[in-house]
């Protein structure tokens, strides 16, 4: 008869894993570390946590008084957000055509991926610095943010979606005798187009989101609202602030999950 | 003999509606804002020549002062997105548990979950510096803190979303062994999702290096903090190193983080 010799068998199915370990180890070493390198400490937080306290006290109940300096700054993110969404897209459509390796040669594409690149490296609030400094305050500046935001994110994503295309449209469009413009538009495009349309509506919500913010530094926008309320310590202000970015931010979510149904 | 009389379309009636009312919203919507938003056509007519005026002042860039400030608050500004990072998965590994549906079955969770996930993500994090540095004060903490919470959106989805995929055999054979919970969560289900919690940590940490570059310019420490302290001096120079330091440390980082991936999975 054959027994199973329970001595023999009795190996630890999860073994010991040195590799795991090490990481672990590392990130506990690090964490101490950079905890004596920033000049962290328990007290600190704890005492922060006091004024949190305070703070939530001062913050409830909103305060929607001041609506009417609420809705002109809301209104002014909505239509940065809007018109950079807009050009942005439509500049993309051009760049992302350009860029796509498949359909231009290298010394098109690179040049246009390099400009591509750059725009994407640094965050919108950087960039929104540097226009402020150099188109004056305002929603100009938020425009022209938002823009070279937009063109970094949707002109990459397209020209990739370009790049993974079939190229056996291409070619019997092009049996056909068409001309390059034709090509373009109905081979390349209806294979690509619902998801350019994905990523626009990605965008728009990405600049809606970031139209609130590129006001901190002056330009435009409700965020300029908000810094506003911040440094005149109105906190229930602040807090009414918060409260309709939030809910604009989700009306946006559920209207662009409406459009990508349509465009599916 | 019949005609056929019907040509071939490439959508339904309904979709082709749907689709033109988009477009009109949108045309509509853009005109009214073209009307309405306050630009002044001067300072865009002039934005080339006061942008080639702003680079002209940042030339030549100041490198010796790369040792007097901008190493440190690079330093730091690393030191805020790793932590933060870290920070990040105290919160949001739980919430990416309750958002699971392999995991936990209570609906209530799942909205508790979601609510505290969206909100993370709809507040930006320059939004969240603000409120932690008028909080903590100014300085590292509140970088720290910003980049976590806003973090924490975004970290939870994507690792609920992986937890959500995992295959269920190996989870039902250990539920067989009559192994405990915590048990079934550190065998059966962390060896699935480990390749895509490395992958969402990865990116997010590329992610928040970026964003914690410009946590200083409300005041919550690391390099916007020399930033924006160069900027109100009108030290163009100065302004330039710091922004050459950004760009290098971001292209870095997408490199590191490329080469990390490579490897691990």
């Amino acid at each position: 008869m054959v027994s199973i010799d329970p001595q023999k068998n009795h190996e630890n199915p999860f073994k010991f894993n040195w590799f795991s370990a090490a990481i672990w180890t590392l990130i506990v070493g690090y964490v101490v570390y950079s905890f004596n390198a920033m000049g962290l400490t328990w007290e600190r937080f704890a005492e922060g946590l006091g004024h949190a306290d305070k703070l939530m006290g001062r913050m409830f109940p909103p305060n929607f008084e001041r609506w009417e300096l609420l809705l002109s700054g809301l209104a002014e993110s909505l239509e940065i957000a809007i018109i950079a969404s807009f050009v942005g897209i439509i500049l993309s459509l051009f760049l992302g055509l350009f860029a796509a390796r498949n359909l231009m040669p290298n010394w098109i594409s690179i040049p246009i991926r390099g400009l591509i690149a750059l725009c994407r490296t640094f965050h919108p609030v950087i960039i929104a610095i540097l226009f402020v400094k150099s188109v004056g305050f305002g929603a100009l500046a938020g425009i022209l943010t938002l823009i070279v935001a937009s063109i970094g994110f949707i002109a990459k994503l397209f020209a990739e979606a370009i790049e993974e295309i079939s190229l056996k449209q291409i070619e019997a469009i092009r049996a056909t005798g068409a001309s390059f413009i034709s090509v373009i538009i109905f081979s390349v495009m209806p294979q690509v187009f619902s998801r350019f349309i994905g990523f626009s509506v990605y965008q728009l919500d990405s600049n809606l989101r970031n139209s609130t913010m590129v006001g901190i530094v002056g330009a435009g926008g409700l965020g300029g609202t908000l810094f506003s309320a911040f440094q005149r310590f109105d906190y229930d202000f602040v807090a009414a602030i918060l409260i309709t970015i939030i809910s604009i931010i989700m009306i946006g979510e559920y209207l662009s999950n409406i459009v990508r149904r349509i465009f599916k | 003999m019949t005609t056929i009389d019907h040509h071939w379309q490439r959508f339904t009636l309904k979709q082709k509606l749907s689709r033109y009312a988009v477009y009109l919203v949108l045309i509509m919507a853009m005109v009214q804002s073209i009307q309405s938003v306050e630009v002044i056509p001067e300072f865009f007519y002039d934005a080339p020549e006061q942008m080639a005026d702003m680079f002209n002042r940042m030339w030549p860039i100041d490198f010796a002062y790369y040792q007097v400030a901008v190493h440190d608050a690079m330093i730091e500004t690393l030191n805020i997105a790793t932590l933060g990072t870290l920070v990040t998965l105290i919160f949001a590994v739980p919430l990416a548990l309750m958002s699971s549906h392999n995991i936990s079955s209570s609906r209530w969770g799942h909205w508790i979950a979601k609510f505290f996930l969206v909100s993370s993500r709809s507040v930006n994090s320059l939004v969240w510096a603000l409120l932690f540095v008028s909080i903590f004060g100014p300085g590292v903490i509140a970088g720290v803190l910003a980049i976590a919470l806003r973090s924490v959106g975004f970290v939870g989805k994507l690792l609920g979303e992986a937890i959500d995929e995992v295959h269920m055999g190996s989870i039902e054979a250990l539920k067989a062994t009559g192994a405990s919970w915590m048990s079934i969560l550190l065998k059966g289900y962390w060896p699935q999702v480990l390749p895509a919690f490395f992958s969402i940590i990865l990116f997010r940490w590329d992610i928040n290096v970026r964003e914690s570059a410009v946590l200083g310019l409300v005041g919550a420490g690391g390099i916007g903090v020399v930033l924006s302290d160069s900027m109100n001096l009108f030290e163009w120079q100065q302004v330039s190193i710091a922004l050459l330091a950004i760009f290098a440390v971001v292209i870095v980082a997408e490199i590191v983080v490329v080469q990390i991936r490579k490897r691990l999975i």
